[in-house]
């Protein structure tokens, strides 16, 4: 797999403190043909300082996700159930007043198309200005403005910038304004849902380095939510591979890619382009994304995996860890560890949920 | 200097006039061009629906003299009338004249409205009261509807936005004159509480200076209470016509924008950014779903005109739209004609500042 040799640093992670920890969560949208499980019982675990991206297909629910963790699930969707732990609080038990001063101020999203995400009847200054005094309304607004300046210096956003509207940015410009409302703001953990996507490749590719740099110069936790496998070769740290509102693998990149488990994953990274690869070989996976509404039983990639046991149609798997079990930490899961969640990867082991993560 | 409707006017065209040339000034060269343009479209505006009233007018069957003389009278008496008004002469020449003098800004003399007074000064003493209808209906128009909508918009698809939705839709099909009918049966005959009809009751009308003829301001310039308390309940009824006449596709639009606004992107990026709710709707979507409501108010100028027409003859309001039907009824050429001189240069006007307005919300927009 020659595309995904740029490992990335990771000393900045902090292997041993998770800034937020996403319990049981489920996330269901009433449809008119019922309810549609977009998220179903998951858990994930986001360490300090980490890049950790999430990949999966169209509708496996990343975007659900991401918005589920800033409490935005919008109409007619709601979470069922489930903790946040962040900083040791349940975001869950939050009011909508404490959760106004999360959003923004702890945790950020940066939406997928820059075009649309700022406001065209106002300025540059005056989003990062209001963005600013929302949180701290003692500020001036000169302060505010000072305080922009430079950070949008930093992120290549001269000061005649800010005086101009979003129409007259470029994309890539647009997209750095919005990292830059993220960082005006201090915020530790930033949700980027797929926010390269329309950018062109070369943008694209600047904004990466950018947001590689600032991660480190800011210490920044970031969810990256993508299709793209190579963006996530190149800057995360660890992967979430979801399916169905499910996490089907979870592991480091480097694990990831030259050692998949989930029949799933392994199709989606056989499926991607390759360079070096003749084109005929591409991996097609065969069928299509299940129907939410009345989802597969058990596991519900059965009726696509090329390995499908008895049991997967009866029992839905846990994320188990399925790499080497050293002595003393059969139970714990962590930062290094790599999680699945399939049958050929673990024994059907009567009710007991001992080995989930 | 002394307050009348002239110097009122004078006032507001002023106004209007420094706001466009500020546009002009400050604006790029396209939209000076584009400002100017519009409003020397305004000219050929004038011309079209000026010869189409002339035409109509001489279609209808009957003529100022005929419609003013019992049946009966003698074809003698008829011509001889006939050719006093010049209605015997050629048509063309007829038009000619008829054009030459509305560029002099010469509307003729009324034949039978009020015979033989200038058109001119019939529209100066009428325009005043359509002001004072219009104004407080276009007010409380911007305010219920744009409210209303925003509510609407923001309860979508609950109790509230349903009942509101139902109302807009019954305001826009009610014809104005039933409703106008029904307000004054049961406020004005049945409960008594309010006036049928008119502007001012006669006892009061000699009791201020007449100095604007907009009665609110000249009893409030004369400091009678007594009097401004008539003309208020006078207005009650024809205002409520009139608003909910132009209410029901003022809260739709308004809606309609402010659903969609509040699904942008932008919305959604300002709430994740942690900007209270109300901040949401009332700063980031209202003015972005204000920018096709702008061309609304633009477009409803004429809709808002029509309806004058039809709320004044129902409450026998004495303003320029009751002026237009009674010439059309009594087949007073001139004065249907310089009524529409007027609404088409109000509409003109209108419709240009509107869309000059639409370029300062929208910085998208460049001419
Ligand atoms: N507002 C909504 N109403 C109903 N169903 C929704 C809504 N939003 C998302 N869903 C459903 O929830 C599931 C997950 O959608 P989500 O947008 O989270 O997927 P995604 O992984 O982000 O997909 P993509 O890669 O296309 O962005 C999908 O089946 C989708 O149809
Ligand atoms: S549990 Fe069964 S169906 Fe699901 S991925 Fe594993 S083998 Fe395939
Ligand atoms: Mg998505």
């Amino acid at each position: 797999m020659s595309l995904f040799q740029i490992v990335p640093d990771r000393s900045q992670v902090n292997k041993q403190e998770i800034i937020l920890s996403i319990r049981d969560l489920s996330v269901e949208y009433q449809t008119r043909r019922g309810v549609l499980s977009a998220i179903d019982t998951l858990s994930l675990d986001l360490y300090k300082g980490e890049v950790l991206g999430l990949v999966g297909e169209s509708g496996s629910g990343k975007s659900t996700l991401g918005k589920a963790i800033m409490r935005m699930i919008p109409q007619p969707g709601r979470i069922t159930k489930g903790q946040l732990i962040f900083k040791n609080q349940d975001l869950m038990q939050y009011d909508e007043k404490q959760m106004r001063d999360v959003r923004g101020k702890q945790i950020s999203m940066i939406f997928q198309d820059p075009m649309t995400s700022l406001n065209p009847v106002q300025r540059i200054d005056n989003h990062i200005i209001e963005a600013i005094r929302v949180h701290e309304p003692s500020v001036t607004k000169d302060e505010a403005l000072s305080r922009s300046e430079s950070l949008m210096e930093r992120l290549g956003i001269g000061r005649r910038r800010l005086n101009e509207y979003p129409h007259q940015l470029s994309g890539g410009m647009r997209q750095r304004v919005m990292i830059g409302l993220a960082l005006a703001l201090k915020a530790n953990i930033i949700i980027a849902d797929e926010a390269t996507t329309s950018l062109d490749v070369i943008v694209e590719a600047q904004f990466l380095d950018l947001l590689r740099e600032l991660k480190d110069e800011f210490g920044l936790t970031i969810l990256l939510v993508t299709h793209n496998i190579g963006i996530v070769a190149e800057l995360a740290d660890r992967v979430a591979v979801m399916y169905a509102g499910r996490l089907a693998e979870v592991s480091s990149v480097d694990e990831l890619f030259h050692n998949p488990k989930h029949p799933y994953t392994q199709g989606l990274l056989r499926s991607v382009p390759n360079i070096a690869m003749d084109s005929q070989d591409l991996y097609r996976m065969d069928g299509t994304p299940p129907n939410l509404v009345m989802p597969p039983s058990g596991c519900r990639f059965h009726p696509r995996c090329p390995h499908v046991m008895d049991i997967c149609h009866q029992k839905q798997p846990w994320l188990v860890r399925v790499d080497e079990i050293g002595e003393g930490d059969e139970q714990v899961g962590g930062y290094d560890k790599h999680l699945a969640s399939c049958w050929l990867h673990q024994e059907y082991q009567g009710s007991t949920q001992a080995r989930r993560y | 200097m002394e307050l009348t409707f002239g110097t009122l006017c004078g006032g507001g065209l002023l106004i209007v006039g420094l706001f466009l040339l500020y546009a002009i000034m400050t604006g790029s060269r396209s939209l000076r061009n584009y400002v100017i343009t519009r409003l020397l479209l305004v000219l050929p505006m004038i011309w079209i629906l000026v010869t189409l009233v002339f035409v109509m007018m001489r279609v209808l069957p009957g003529d100022p003299i005929s419609t003013r003389l019992k049946p009966g009278t003698d074809q003698a008496t008829l011509d001889r009338l006939r050719e006093r008004a010049g209605l015997d002469r050629p048509i063309y020449e007829q038009y000619w004249d008829y054009l030459n003098d509305i560029a002099h800004g010469d509307l003729g003399v009324s034949n039978n409205v009020e015979q033989d007074r200038p058109v001119t000064q019939i529209i100066g003493r009428r325009l005043p009261a359509t002001i004072e209808l219009v104004m407080p209906a276009i007010t409380l128009m911007l305010i219920f509807g744009i409210a209303a909508g925003a509510l609407s918009a923001n309860k979508h698809k609950r109790t509230l936005d349903y009942s509101f939705r139902i109302t807009s839709v019954v305001a826009y099909a009610v014809p104005i004159f039933w409703l106008g009918l029904m307000l004054q049966i049961v406020f004005a005959r049945q409960l008594e509480f309010l006036p049928v009809a008119q502007r001012i009751n006669p006892r009061f009308a000699n009791d201020f200076t007449h100095r604007t003829n907009i009665y609110l301001i000249d009893t409030l310039l004369s400091g009678n209470g007594q009097a401004f308390g008539d003309v208020l309940k006078h207005l009650v009824l024809p205002t409520i016509t009139l608003t909910i006449a132009l209410i029901g596709v003022f809260i739709r639009l308004t809606r309609s924008n402010m659903i969609e606004v509040l699904q942008e992107d932008y919305v959604t990026a300002s709430r994740a950014r942690g900007v209270p709710e109300r901040k949401v709707v009332y700063f980031h979507a209202l003015r972005n779903s204000f920018i096709p409501i702008m061309t609304l108010i633009g477009l409803q100028v004429a809709v808002l005109l029509a309806g004058a027409v039809l709320t004044e003859t129902t409450f026998s309001w004495d303003g320029l739209g009751k002026l237009l039907r009674d010439g059309i009824a009594l087949r007073d050429y001139p004065v249907v004609q310089g009524t529409v001189v007027v609404f088409a240069i109000t509409v003109g006007v209108m419709s240009t500042l509107t869309d000059i307005l639409y370029a300062f919300i929208d910085p998208r927009i460049r001419f």
